[in-house]
């Protein structure tokens, strides 16, 4: 019975972001793309698991190599989600016809 | 509403809440889970976004803290030099890519949570199948988490190659051409059937072993053999698509382990990259299938020289070009993925900045499918100082506002101004949504040199008559026009 709770979290959620990535502007569909995938790092959370859940030592060093590659991922997937969306995010800049200092 | 009351109790009954301790977990993944999606949903206004992404990041160490409290986990040390390794090799990584080299950093970056999932799923399995030390009893698998772990395997492993591959094209490390051999379809489709066949006996004998580990290989060598025949141009479809697959790896693993957190993200992600994935597809009037299996690019330059007439199209010298521009009202620039390999982003702008003093408007129309991502030159463009409001994403938006242009720009872009895809019928291109910038008054195309575009197709619109060549590399050509305006300036 879990299996079918879990399809119904999964299509729910991928239902959620039907919705809400439709209405993502083209504008910031690069950041969109780094951002999934930051998140998608959350396969850490598994890493976690595998590599101190004493399964054994081939396991732990699986386990630990998937947690540096998740850990990996999920920083600098958000790092740079951060640094694109930095240059979207500020207050709008003076209207484009606003003189420039100098001559 | 149904549907609501179902959600709370997936909430209630999926997970077995046995203590307060994995009630805190629990909590810990549904805060990580809320903060995911109202993250995704600050994307949808540029002025938010930044705000919500960060709070996703808070989510995901909720996420990473709540595990750590699960009494599943014994030891700590082998998770702590992990975490460190990682934020370690992640950091530098993501403070010093260069926006021109985002794509690859993308696909790099699936190619690191794949192999997470990858290596998770294959520990799980192996754990399955281990006697535990104080009963001698193998815990077992159930057809239901084989097809889980299944799933994760397959869809982790075709990640890591093919984003690696992907990496490579951009990265020019591969040729961006499509290699092909004969038979390549049928030998890829051979071998997933291969793949499927090991699924589904994992499926029906979740002990076989050798299954599961040769769908693992399977999967692994058709992650190459899949995106060695796509060429560079179509690397956007390829890109959203591995992001998709790589989500679905993710959600994969939430079934296997039965974690509520890592399905949401993981369906969240899978989701996202198909709608962008079909966007892209759409966007070049081309099905998914023919992007996957068109090897688009490899026969075209053929083709196209056939029809080549003896036209010459004309040129036009910077000096020339600069007055005309210094006058203008309105100038779109239309720019191509030439611009930013050129970097001349900041140029660019320094034209705009000179044009809107002399009272010009200038506007970029950046085509869906421009750069190597989706919405790649929007963000090159932001890095290099230009305002959003000066980007006209939309290709209708971007078409009105060039009938009333003065002048339109054209920096290393071809196909995306191609009017075959318009006028050609039997053009590779014809049907996709393009700019039309010969509706301006006058057209300069700033281009390296007489080739042709990414899809190797002539294009018509450079012998058109209000069309003038630029030649050069695009940084220096702006740099000279931008030289002559100021030029112009100081004499008056």
């Amino acid at each position: 019975m879990t299996q079918i709770f879990q399809l119904y979290v999964f299509i729910l959620a991928g239902f959620i972001g039907f919705q809400i990535i439709q209405k993502v502007p083209p504008l910031l569909h690069t950041p969109l793309m780094s951002a999934t995938n930051a998140i998608s790092g959350i396969s850490l959370v598994g890493a976690l698991v595998a590599a101190g859940g004493q399964y054994g030592k081939v396991s732990t060093i699986l386990g630990f190599i998937a947690v540096v590659c998740a850990a990996t991922n999920v920083v600098a997937g958000f790092l740079i989600t951060d640094r694109m969306l930095a240059m979207f995010g500020g207050p709008k800049k003076k209207p484009e016809t606003a003189p420039e200092a100098g001559k | 509403m149904s549907h609501l009351f179902a959600f709370l109790r997936v909430l209630e009954e999926g997970p077995q809440i046995n203590s307060t301790q994995d009630l805190i977990v629990q909590a810990s993944y549904l805060i990580a889970s809320i903060f995911f999606i109202l993250g995704l949903r600050s994307l949808t206004r540029p002025d938010s976004a930044r705000r919500g992404m960060q709070q996703a990041a808070g989510g995901m160490l909720f996420a990473v803290v709540g595990t750590l409290l699960n009494s599943g986990i014994l030891t700590y040390q082998w998770i702590i030099l992990g975490l460190i390794l990682g934020a370690i090799a992640g950091y530098p990584m993501a403070m010093k890519v260069p926006m021109t080299a985002m794509p690859q950093f993308i696909a790099f970056s699936h190619a690191f949570g794949a192999i997470a999932a990858t290596l998770v799923g294959i520990v799980e399995y192996r754990h399955a199948f281990t006697p535990n030390e104080l009963t001698g009893q193998t815990p077992g698998l159930s057809h239901g988490v084989a097809a889980a772990l299944g799933f994760e395997v397959l869809f982790g492993a075709l990640t890591v190659t093919g984003s690696f591959m992907a990496f490579g094209k951009l990265q020019e490390l591969i040729t961006g051409r499509p290699i092909t051999f004969r038979g390549q379809n049928a030998v890829n489709m051979g071998l997933m059937a291969v793949a499927f066949g090991c699924f589904a006996m994992l499926i029906y004998q979740p002990d076989t072993a050798w299954a599961f580990y040769a769908m693992v290989a399977l999967s692994l060598f058709l992650g190459v053999s899949m995106v060695l025949p796509i060429g560079g141009g179509d690397m956007p479809v390829v890109v959203s698509l591995l992001n998709s697959y790589a989500g679905l790896a993710a959600a994969a693993t939430g079934f296997a382990i039965g974690n509520n957190v890592l399905i949401i993200a993981g369906a969240l992600e899978g989701a996202g990259g198909f709608i962008l994935s079909v966007m892209m597809s759409k966007a070049m009037n081309r099905s998914f299938a023919n992007v996957i299996f068109g090897a688009f690019g490899s026969g075209a330059p053929a083709a196209a020289k056939e029809k080549g007439e003896a036209k010459e199209s004309k040129t036009i010298s910077a000096e020339d070009a600069a007055v005309q521009l210094a006058y203008a009202g309105s100038v779109v620039i239309v720019p191509g993925y030439g611009m930013a390999v050129a970097q001349a982003q900041h140029i660019c702008r320094e034209l705009m900045e000179l044009i809107a003093k002399q009272g010009g408007e200038v506007k970029y129309a950046i085509h869906p499918v421009a750069g190597r991502m989706p919405g790649h030159l929007n963000v090159i463009l932001s890095e290099a100082g230009i305002d959003y409001g000066a980007l006209l994403t939309d290709v209708d938006d971007a078409n009105r506002v060039l009938q009333t242009a003065d002048v339109a720009v054209i920096i290393g872009a071809n196909d995306i101004v191609n009017p075959d895809a318009e006028e050609d019928k039997s053009s590779p291109l014809y049907g996709m949504p393009i700019f039309r910038p010969w509706t301006a008054k006058t057209v300069y195309v700033i281009k390296r040199g007489k080739g042709t575009g990414f899809s190797g197709v002539e294009n018509p619109l450079f012998f058109k008559d209000n069309a003038l060549m630029l030649y050069g590399d695009a940084k220096n050509v702006i740099g000279s026009l931008v030289k002559e305006i100021k030029a112009l300036d100081d004499s008056h």
